[in-house]
């Protein structure tokens, strides 16, 4: 494991800008109710794009935000990598992937080549100020190493003169252009697909073809069947008219009782009212 | 090789439109409905039929799982989470679908929800991947929009999509540690049993699956399962993402057949290997915590979990690591120390001093800086963390040590060698403790 720790120097404050506290409180009602906490890592790495890094007045008022004791937050805080800590450069700061699949392909000559240009130590921003460094672990793109990222986009196939003209560019405040820094597409082998060249795939034929489908149309219908003749066992003399309620309709209103947010969360599952059969056994 | 109509991810390279007319196009919610009308228990007995393994490693049935969730409703939702925290140094298939072909996953995550009697699904999306969140969260509304999924959608089952994310936690792609992310918790691994089955988030019945195996499952339903597990070798059967990256001439993430021989997976799409095959030193073929396979065994080597298994590795996630003879091979797996002592949760003893002490000899030993009866004392202590510890990064972080030296051994012993003949001081990189 990593060890983190919060900067020595701390900003007096923390305040949330209208429109991401607005977001954030959107964020909370994609969880049921009185699950707000599951909304912390979104909030915390918001708080990192609005001021740049994680400070610990924002850890605390993420915790009063979300009824969380501080130190739940700040656990987090300090547990993933992605948060920044400490203030870094104020341009970009250059995530190069140093993982074996990159580390094979010459990410350690870009981790050098940042060294000399940004700063001798990851996480130090440069004489300037603009820029800063470090070196991540795998960031999931290993078809297309070496690679690094700077948040938001990923930055892949490159060599040392490809990310020095990065830096270069990033510097001047021209614009850089994400994804492969080669002639390539997307995660396609360079020089062509040797996969998916064939038309009919795009051109819609491929729809209704499904001979899954046809069972599951013979499932329906043989169940249908069964389900009439049941009907029509139980009430002999009168043929039954109804055709069967298609069964997704049935389960859906059979468990509608399931329907997140409808159930109160807040219950322990082990109050008789949540778990029913809870208790019993003992 | 696999036809291309047999491929389930046709727009796996981006170069058609990945919203919603573009996935209906390609065969996206097609017949959606009337696969949920066959019911929960034909989707299941479908996707056990299909032979389906899940694609997240472990390789466990698809079909089986979902069959796990409580039939009963007990009063407490169900709950559907898809993993995509995908963070395996080599793996990096699930990016492709998430950002290019993200219909398959949200139809599946409907699919799947209704087979489990799931209202709601959590797709568990890795920090990192901000761009591909960003499609992901789009095709979603999209699919709000048209009415695909929601409360009273079109295919009369009520099923909320979620986007949830992490921030650099390779912990949390272990099916517990993610839940108690979502919780918003540190992601350390929860105990098992109980199983998130029936205890899962929030303490409700949970099933957590890979983004692939969950993508796969509405062409597998909508083609048949015969279809499915005609593909491959028996118990290995369908189609896989495959990535190839390290020293190949052309690095490509590609869906393939199950059971390809790894010599025609490299040279169809591959390239081939730097410098010819004969350039070969060995593999990894499912990402970092899957054994290294030297260069004579990949001969004749069959890409699937079996196949692999054969060879002492296995198959993970199918993201193949090829290394030609310019590597440093004790470097390479050193590097992998790292990474597994990195991302080491800390609850455990075994695994948080265990990795950072593994990884310091190895350091030592890539630079001969050991003594020979070290390999030994490496190799026993590796099996003092695997399978001491609650969760598998403990084994994880054994296994790529073990196979080095089952097929290195002879490299790490002439670098000592080299060393004790002829000790410079070298400038010692820092070793500080596993704190």
């Amino acid at each position: 494991m990593s060890v983190r720790r919060l900067a020595s120097e701390q900003p007096e404050s923390f305040v949330f800008t209208p429109e991401n506290l607005a977001w954030a409180e959107k964020q909370i009602t994609k969880f049921p109710e009185g699950k707000q906490a599951s909304a912390v890592i979104s909030i915390l790495w918001r708080i990192q794009e609005q001021q740049g890094w994680v400070s610990e007045p924002a850890i605390r008022w993420v915790g009063e935000f979300l009824d969380m004791p501080y130190i739940r937050v700040l656990e987090v805080a300090t547990f993933y990598t992605m948060f920044l800590l400490a203030p870094v450069g104020k341009k970009a700061h250059i995530q190069v992937c140093g993982t074996t699949p990159c580390m094979l392909r010459g990410a350690n000559k870009l981790i050098d080549l940042c060294r000399e240009r940004i700063h001798p130590e990851p996480f130090h921003p440069s004489a300037d100020g603009m820029l800063s460094w470090e070196e991540v672990e795998c960031l999931g793109a290993c078809v297309n190493a070496p690679m690094a990222q700077i948040v938001p986009d990923t930055y892949e196939d490159l060599t040392v003169e490809s990310l020095g003209k990065l830096l270069d560019d990033i510097e001047a405040g021209r614009p850089i252009k994400p994804g492969p820094q080669i002639d390539r597409h997307h995660s396609a082998p360079v020089g062509g697909f040797k996969a998916l060249t064939s038309p009919e795939l795009y051109d819609g034929s491929m729809v209704g073809q499904g001979v899954g489908l046809q069972a599951a149309r013979e499932a329906i219908a043989a169940r249908a069947a069964a389900a009439e003749e049941a009907a029509r066992a139980a009430a002999e003399p009168k043929p039954a008219e109804t055709p069967a309620a298609p069964a997704v309709k049935a389960q859906a209103e059979a468990d509608k009782e399931k329907v997140p947010n409808q159930v109160k969360q807040n219950v322990p599952a082990s109050d008789p009212a949540v778990r029913p059969d809870a208790g019993k056994k003992e | 090789m696999l036809s291309d109509k047999d491929r389930i991810f046709t727009n796996i390279y981006g170069h058609h439109d990945w919203g919603l007319q573009g996935a209906l196009k390609r065969g996206s919610w097609d017949g959606t409905k009337t696969i949920l009308e066959a019911g929960r228990d034909w989707i299941v007995d479908q996707m056990k039929a299909s032979g389906l393994r899940g694609r997240g490693g472990a390789g466990f049935p698809t079909g089986l799982k979902w069959s796990f969730m409580p039939k009963q409703n007990d009063g407490r939702p169900h709950y559907l989470v898809v993993n995509a925290d995908e963070s395996e140094p080599g793996t990096c298939k699930d990016r492709e679908i998430l950002r290019h072909d993200p219909h398959h996953l949200v139809e599946g995550c409907l699919i799947a929800g209704f087979a489990m009697g799931a209202h709601a699904a959590y797709i568990y999306v890795r920090g990192e991947f901000i761009r591909e969140r960003e499609h992901l969260q789009a095709a979603i509304d999209q699919a709000y929009e048209a009415r695909l999924i929601g409360k009273n959608n079109v295919h009369g089952w009520d099923m909320d999509v979620y986007v949830a994310h992490g921030a650099g936690a390779y912990i949390c792609g272990e099916e517990t540690a993610l839940l108690e992310s979502l919780e918003g918790k540190k992601g350390q691994p929860r105990l098992k049993p109980p199983f998130p089955a029936n205890v899962g988030l929030y303490g409700c019945p949970t099933t957590v699956n890979n983004v692939e195996s969950i993508a796969v499952a509405p062409t597998i339903l909508r083609r048949g399962p015969s279809w499915f597990s005609s593909i491959g070798r028996p118990n290995n059967v369908g189609t896989k993402l495959f990535g190839i990256s390290g020293h190949v001439n052309t690095p490509c993430i590609v869906e393939e057949a199950m059971g390809i021989p790894f010599k025609e997976l490299i040279e169809k799409h591959g390239g081939g290997i730097r410098g010819g095959w004969d350039n070969l030193k060995a593999i990894i073929p499912g990402g970092a915590s899957c054994p290294i396979i030297p260069a004579d065994q990949c001969e004749d080597l069959i890409m699937d979990f079996d196949g692999t298994r054969a060879v002492k590795s296995s198959f993970g996630t199918a993201g193949v690591l090829v290394m030609d003879k310019s590597t440093d091979v004790v470097r390479a797996i050193t590097r992998i120390a790292y990474f597994f002592k990195h991302e080491s949760c800390g609850q455990c003893t075994p695994c948080r001093e265990g990795t950072g002490w593994m990884w310091r000899v190895l350091e030592r030993m890539s630079r001969g800086e050991a003594e020979k009866r070290e390999i030994d004392m490496l190799l026993q202590v590796t099996t003092q963390v695997e399978g001491h510890t609650i969760c598998a990064l403990g084994d994880a972080a054994a296994w790529p040590i073990q196979g080095l030296i089952r097929h290195f051994r002879h490299e790490i012993e002439e670098r000592i060698d080299l060393y004790s003949r002829n000790p410079k001081p070298v400038e010692r990189q820092m070793m500080e403790a596993a704190e």
